[in-house]
C-alpha cells in the first residue's frame, strides 16, 4: 500500500466533507435572508443593518462562503439558535451515545447476520435456509419505528423486563440496539448466503474438500476468508443505513444521540447544530468508506494493486 | 436459489391495501378529521367496543378507521408520485450522463457521487430545517429520494447500449441523439428501471413514514400512516390498536411490494444478482 494511496483516500475524504458543507452554505442561502427570523417584523432599517454587518451578510457571497469554510477549518461552526453557546457544544456529548449505540448494532448485526447467512447457504434449499432468507426480506420490509414500538409493547409493556427508553443502564441498550441491528442483520444474512454459495462452488474450496479437509475447517479457514471482501463492503457501506436507523431509533427510545439532537433541532429550526451534524454524519461515511478501500488491500493484496495502477 | 414465497400470498396482501384504502371508507360513516370529545378513546369492536366506531377512537375522539384509509392513501399515493418523478429524473439524467461525456456528464457524476456520499435522510432533515415544512417541499423530498441510482443504472446501461449495432447503425444513417435515446436506448434500459421501480417504492415508503413518525413530514390536520404511528406511541400503554394497526398497514404494504419486486426481477433480469 503505497503512500500515494492513503494521500489520495484522505483527499477524497476532504473533498466529501467540503461538498457536504457547500451543500449546506447553498440551501442556507437559497432558505432566505436569516436576519427576517431574528429581528421582530418592524425594526427599524439600521438595526438589520447592524445584524447583517455582524452575522458578515453586507458581504459578497463569495466572501461570505470563504469565512464560512474557513471557520469550519477552525472548528467555528456557528452558534446554536436555542442556547446562543457553540454548536460544538451541544454535539459533542451526543457523539459517544451515537456511537455505543450504532456500535452495538453493528455487532449484533455481524454475529447474527454472517453466521446465519453461512449456515444457510450450507444447508441450502432446506427449512432453515428457507427460513433465513424469509427472516431477511421480513428485515428489509419492517420499519425500525415500528419495530421498536413492537418491542416496547413487549417486553416493557407486558413482560415489564426492560426500561422503554433512556441511558442510564446498560440494560437500555438491549433494545434500541436489538431494533436497530436486526434490520442490517437481514443484510448480512443475505449476502454471505449468496457469497458463501458463490464460493463453496469454486475450485480452491472442491480441492480442500478433496484433500479431506474437515467441514468445519474448510469453513472457517477457506470460506469465510473469501467471503470477507463483500462482507468488509458491506459494513462500510451500512454506516450510511445505521446513521439514518439511529434518528428514528434514538428517537423511539428516548436515546440521548446525535440523531435524536438532530430530529430536535430540525422541529426548532437549530440550523447551527443541523448543519454540525450533516457534516459530522458526511464525514463518518466518507471516513468509513475510506476505511474500506484500505482494508481491501490488505484483505486480498489483488485488489489493491489493481487499485493503486487505476489510480481509482 | 431464494425463498419461493408464491406471488400470490402477496399478490393478495398488497390487492386488499389498496382495497382498504380506495373503499375502506365505506366501513365507516365519520370522517378521518371529525372529533367527537364524547366518544374519546373507544375500544375496536375486537375489544368490546360497538360497531359506531369498529376500530374504536383516539384521544380526540376520531375514527380510527377513516383514519387509516385516509393515511393509507396519503402513504401510497405519495411513495408513488415520489416513485415516479424520482424514475423520470433519475433516468433523463442517466441518459444525459451517457450521451454527454463532457462538462454536462462529469456534473451528473458528480451530483451522484454527492447525492450517494450523505444518508438522504440526513439531507431531507436539513431540507425541511433550513427551508421549513411544507407539503411541496416533502414531496420533492420524496421525489428527488432515489433519483441517483436510477441514473447510475441508466448511464452503466446506455454506455453499453451505445455501442450496440443497431444503435450505430441509427447514428449512421443520421437519426437525431434525442431519437436515438427514446427509440433505441430506452427500451434496452427500462427492464433495469422497472426493477428499482419497485424495490424504491417500500424505501420511499418507509422514508415518508419515517419523517412523518418524527413529527416532520406530513403535518396535521392531513395524517399518514407513519403520523398515526406517531400519535398512537402516546398512547401505547392505553391503547396499543393506535400505532400497532398504521405500523402493521406499513409492513404488510413494504412486505408485499419487495415480494413482489423480487419475483418481477427474477422474470426481468435472471442475471441480475441479489444484494
Amino acid at each position: 500500500m503505497s503512500a500515494t494511496f492513503v494521500v489520495t483516500k484522505i483527499l477524497r475524504l476532504l473533498l466529501t466533507v467540503w461538498a457536504a458543507a457547500t451543500l449546506v452554505f447553498v440551501m442556507l442561502r437559497l432558505a432566505g435572508d436569516p436576519v427576517a427570523a431574528m429581528v421582530p417584523s418592524d425594526a427599524p432599517q439600521f438595526v438589520i443593518d447592524r445584524y447583517r454587518e455582524r452575522l458578515g451578510l453586507d458581504q459578497p457571497l463569495v466572501v461570505q462562503y470563504l469565512a464560512y469554510l474557513w471557520g469550519l477549518v477552525g472548528g467555528d461552526f456557528g452558534l446554536s439558535f436555542r442556547t446562543g453557546g457553540p454548536a460544538w457544544d451541544i454535539v459533542a456529548p451526543r457523539v459517544v451515545p451515537t456511537l455505543i449505540l450504532t456500535g452495538s448494532a453493528t455487532l449484533i448485526a455481524v454475529f447474527v447476520g454472517i453466521p446465519v447467512g453461512m449456515v444457510a447457504a450450507a444447508r441450502r434449499d432446506t427449512v432453515i435456509d428457507r427460513l433465513v432468507m424469509s427472516f431477511s426480506v421480513l428485515a428489509f420490509a419492517m420499519p425500525n419505528f415500528f419495530l421498536g414500538i413492537l418491542l416496547i409493547l413487549i417486553f416493557t409493556l407486558n413482560l415489564k423486563l426492560l426500561p422503554s427508553g433512556g441511558f442510564d443502564h446498560p440494560v437500555s441498550l438491549i433494545m434500541p440496539a436489538l431494533t436497530l441491528g436486526l434490520a442490517s442483520a437481514g443484510a448480512y444474512a443475505r449476502l454471505a448466503r449468496s457469497s458463501m454459495l458463490e464460493v463453496l462452488s469454486s475450485p480452491f474450496i472442491r480441492t480442500a474438500r478433496a484433500n479431506g479437509i474437515p467441514t468445519m475447517r474448510r469453513l472457517t479457514h477457506h470460506v469465510l476468508r473469501a467471503i470477507l471482501v463483500p462482507l468488509v463492503t458491506l459494513v462500510g457501506f451500512s454506516v450510511g443505513s445505521m446513521i439514518t436507523g439511529a434518528v428514528v431509533t434514538e428517537t423511539v427510545f428516548a436515546w440521548p444521540g446525535l440523531g435524536r439532537l438532530l430530529v430536535v433541532s430540525v422541529a426548532q429550526r437549530d440550523l447551527a447544530v443541523v448543519q454540525l451534524i450533516v457534516i459530522l454524519a458526511a464525514a463518518a461515511m466518507a471516513f468509513s468508506n475510506m476505511i474500506v478501500d484500505l482494508l481491501y488491500g490488505w484483505l486480498d493484496p489483488r485488489i489493491g494493486s489493481q487499485r493503486q495502477k487505476g489510480g481509482n | 436459489m431464494r425463498a419461493r414465497l408464491p406471488l400470490i400470498v402477496p399478490g393478495i396482501l398488497l390487492s386488499l391495501v389498496i382495497l382498504f384504502a380506495l373503499f375502506g371508507n365505506m366501513l365507516t360513516e365519520h370522517s378521518y378529521d371529525a372529533s367527537n370529545l364524547l366518544d374519546r378513546n373507544r375500544p375496536p369492536v375486537f375489544l368490546g367496543g360497538d360497531w359506531k366506531y369498529p376500530l374504536g377512537t383516539d384521544g380526540l375522539g376520531r375514527d380510527l378507521l377513516a383514519r387509516l384509509v385516509f393515511g393509507t392513501r396519503i402513504s401510497i399515493g405519495l411513495a408513488f408520485v415520489g416513485t415516479i418523478i424520482g424514475a423520470l429524473v433519475g433516468t433523463v439524467l442517466g441518459l444525459i450522463a451517457a450521451r454527454m461525456q463532457n462538462f454536462v456528464g462529469g456534473l451528473i457524476g458528480a451530483a451522484i457521487d454527492l447525492q450517494a456520499a450523505i444518508p438522504f435522510m440526513i439531507v431531507a432533515l436539513a431540507a425541511l430545517a433550513i427551508l421549513g415544512n411544507s407539503l411541496v417541499l416533502f414531496v420533492s423530498i420524496l421525489s428527488i429520494y432515489g433519483w441517483e441510482t436510477y441514473a447510475r443504472l441508466v448511464r452503466g446501461n446506455a454506455l453499453s447500449a451505445h455501442t450496440l449495432p443497431f444503435v450505430e447503425a441509427a447514428r449512421t444513417i443520421g437519426v437525431s441523439p434525442v431519437m436515438i435515446d427514446v427509440r433505441h436506448i430506452l427500451p434496452t434500459v427500462l427492464n433495469v428501471v422497472v426493477v428499482q421501480l419497485t424495490l424504491n417504492f417500500p424505501q420511499t415508503i418507509l422514508l415518508e413514514t419515517g419523517l412523518s413518525f418524527l413529527g416532520l413530514g406530513i403535518q396535521p390536520p392531513l395524517t399518514s400512516l407513519g403520523q398515526l404511528l406517531g400519535e398512537g406511541r402516546d398512547s401505547l400503554s392505553r391503547a396499543w390498536w393506535l400505532s400497532v394497526l398504521p405500523g402493521t398497514l406499513i409492513f404488510v404494504t413494504t412486505l408485499s411490494v419487495s415480494l413482489l419486486g423480487d419475483a418481477l426481477r427474477d422474470r426481468l433480469d435472471p442475471t441480475l444478482r441479489r444484494q
